[in-house]
């Protein structure tokens, strides 16, 4: 049984639909990776998953549980065991590093002071991040702040991390590290991890199954392998990153000639 | 025609709901207070920023009300020879008006819109959404021991606002115009009344500071998570503010020293 | 020690608050005389109290001894019953004493004046004082001032 399982999920922000009928199952111990252009509302599915937004139709269920239908306080357990990771890391900037670290387990449990030392030092030392335990948030880059967060996410021992474009803005340096990182700490920690991104290269390096999401439906699933061999010329595109295809490199609207005339007639 | 009246509709019903969320915000936050006891280092942490930090301006502000209360007012009384009366005039002023009104219109200017910048700032950043996904409600971690600060905090500043000023007040009426001093204290204490005067002005800045904290962290909260978006939000909390303590002053005045 | 130091001015910030608020309590406001539940009251029977008030005060050889506490009009004399509240300090005034009501100044406020009796006994709660003197209606004397004189002409 997946972990996550997704059915008819539809979406809708003011008028424009962000999801219209969308299936996935996120199977357990795998790296599961959401992809597509920009703007297809990648970031608002972990959202939906994480149950800070709700459905205007269609359920989500994690771990058996449908995360709409809980109450605040059964949300917040199952939040505990979800990890997140969010795009800019979103750590408190009024904290050092190791107080970031500790502050879930300072929130929700009581355990003393040495253990609390003990348990942060050693998810800094995961990510490799010890040594700047006592730096402040805006002295880190944008690499280690995310690293910092995943050391954060991780304090708890969730039994998935859910991770927001982690690749974006990274020098190739960072990039790998991440990479190498995510694809880590899944195998040892026995997680499930879910990465929402369109750096096709690093993401299909190390996820077990893609699903390709475009104008609010799921357009291709399948190993990476199978999506690089797949038929459809939209998946194609994306995978390769050419720039013209289904999806056009002009914005819609009238040829250039009907435009230039009409400019004409106007002066 | 038609477009102008579904404008003004779809503003009103914007300002409904914003309205509404308001104060279901509000209720969640009373929600979280209980739980506060427990973990009062919170609410210390935010007194410091909220009430400590806007002391000084407080104490500064009020001596200067109070010394020109003291000049004005000696001006004024000299002419029907009821210069005696100067104490009665500057305590009354502060404790029932320019106390709890001119300090809580500094405090939204000065801790409120530090406030809605802060709240804003950790929306933008996302370090709201980052705790409720650490199964951490910002409500009761973030906004909750603000509100708390800042209700104690206003009636303290309020109360140090006025004594400041009626000794400025003093200064300048016994220092500067010659004032007796006996006068000015005995005729003080004779026409202000502890419960009528003093405390009503002490419910009013308990009054000033619930309003101002909430509007503060509501817009903050609510805040377009740009940095555009926070510049507004601040500048529509000190505007919010101020319009709310003057009407509320109004209201509170006509109920308290109406009848 | 970031932590520490916080608390400690916030520590400040409280008692400098709280200070205030006692400043006023007892330097400027009337808090301290009203908190006396040792003190005794007595009422007086006045024709016309004129612009007298509950709170004013009550002063005997011009000294403070009390506040009027509450004023009524009795439905049957049609005169007006004014509970004075005396400190208790003062608790030697004579059964016999009167009251009256006086200006302070010509514009001032009005309060009520006690002149010490000669009798032996002492006032007690509840105690009726009997000899009062109205209020002194400014425009009552200038009519019957006026009034004397047109009659004196003629």
């Amino acid at each position: 049984m997946p972990l996550i399982k997704i059915r008819d999920l539809h979406f809708y922000r003011g008028d424009r639909a962000i999801f219209e009928g969308v299936n996935i199952d996120i199977h357990r111990g795998k790296i599961t990776a959401i992809m597509g252009p920009s703007g297809t509302g990648k970031t608002t599915l972990l959202r939906l998953i994480g149950g800070q937004l709700r459905p205007d139709k269609g359920t989500i269920e994690v771990d058996g549980q449908d995360v709409h239908k809980l109450s605040h306080r059964d949300l917040y357990e199952l939040r505990k065991r979800m990890g997140m990771l969010f795009q800019s890391g979103a750590l408190l900037t009024d904290l050092t590093v190791f107080e970031n670290v500790a502050f879930p387990i300072r929130e929700h449990t009581q355990l003393p002071e040495s253990m609390v030392r003990d348990l942060v030092l050693i998810k800094l030392q995961a990510v490799g991040l010890r040594g700047a335990h006592d730096l402040m948030p805006n002295e880190l880059s944008g690499g280690m702040a995310r690293r910092v967060a995943l050391a954060r996410a991780m304090t708890l021992d969730p039994m998935m991390i859910m991770y927001d474009e982690p690749f974006t803005g990274q020098d190739p340096i960072s990039m790998g590290t991440l990479v190498n990182l995510i694809h880590k700490m899944n195998d040892a920690m026995d997680l499930t991890s879910v990465i929402v991104s369109h750096d096709v290269a690093e993401t299909s390096e190390i996820a077990d199954h893609i699903y390709l999401l475009s104008a609010g439906k799921v357009i291709e699933q399948g190993s990476p392998v199978q999506l690089k061999r797949s038929t459809s010329q939209w998946v194609q595109q994306f995978m390769q990153g050419l720039p013209d295809g289904p999806v056009p490199f002009h914005y819609p609207g009238n040829t250039l000639e009907q435009d230039l005339l009409e400019r004409k007639d106007a002066v | 025609m038609i477009e102008t009246i579904r404008s003004l509709g779809r503003w009103g019903l914007g300002s409904f709901e914003r309205l509404g969320r308001g104060h279901l915000f509000l209720v969640k936050i009373l929600m979280g207070i209980p739980e506060l006891f427990l973990r009062f280092s919170l609410v210390i942490q935010q007194l410091y920023s909220v009430g400590v930090l806007s002391v000084f301006l407080i104490i500064i502000a009020g001596l200067f009300v109070g010394m020109v209360l003291g000049l004005q007012g000696y001006n004024t009384l000299v002419d029907f020879g009821a210069e005696e009366s100067l104490g009665v005039m500057v305590s009354l002023s502060l404790v029932r008006e320019l106390g709890p009104v001119v300090s809580a219109l500094l405090f939204a200017g000065r801790a409120g819109s530090a406030l809605t910048a802060e709240i804003g700032l950790m929306k933008s950043t996302e370090q709201l959404s980052g705790m409720e996904m650490m199964a951490v409600d910002p409500i009761r971690r973030i906004m909750a021991p603000r509100f708390i600060a800042g209700l104690i905090s206003m009636p303290l500043l309020a109360a140090i606002f006025s004594a400041v000023g009626i000794y400025g007040g003093f200064l300048v009426g016994h220092g500067l115009l010659g004032v007796d001093d006996g006068a000015f204290w005995s005729q003080m204490q004779v026409k202000t009344d502890w419960y009528g005067d003093i405390l009503n002005g002490v419910l009013k800045s308990v009054v000033f500071g619930v309003v101002i904290t909430w509007i503060a962290l509501f817009e903050g909260y609510d805040a377009t998570p740009t940095s555009e978006g926070v510049g507004r939000a601040t500048t529509r909390t000190v505007v919010h503010s101020a319009f709310a303590i003057l009407g509320l002053d109004f209201i509170l005045t006509a109920l308290m020293f109406g009848g | 020690m970031q932590n520490k130091n916080t608390e400690i001015t916030v520590g400040m910030f409280v008692v400098a608050g709280l200070i205030a608020i006692f400043v006023l309590a007892m330097k400027v406001s009337n808090f301290a005389e009203f908190n006396d539940k040792e003190g005794y009251q007595v009422v007086a029977e006045f024709e016309n109290i004129g612009g007298l008030k509950v709170r004013s005060p009550i002063t005997m050889a011009g000294v403070r001894v009390g506040r009027v506490t509450n004023i009524r009009l009795d439905p049957e004399t049609f005169n007006a019953m004014v509970t004075l509240k005396l400190s208790s300090e003062y608790d030697g005034i004579p059964i016999d004493t009167a009251a009256s009501i006086y200006t302070a100044g010509l514009l001032g406020e009005q309060y009520i004046a006690l002149e010490a009796g000669a009798e032996d006994e002492s006032l007690k709660d509840g105690d009726i004082l009997d000899l009062t003197q109205p209020a002194i209606v400014l425009e009552q004397v200038i009519g019957q001032f006026l009034f004397s004189k047109a009659e004196g002409d003629e």
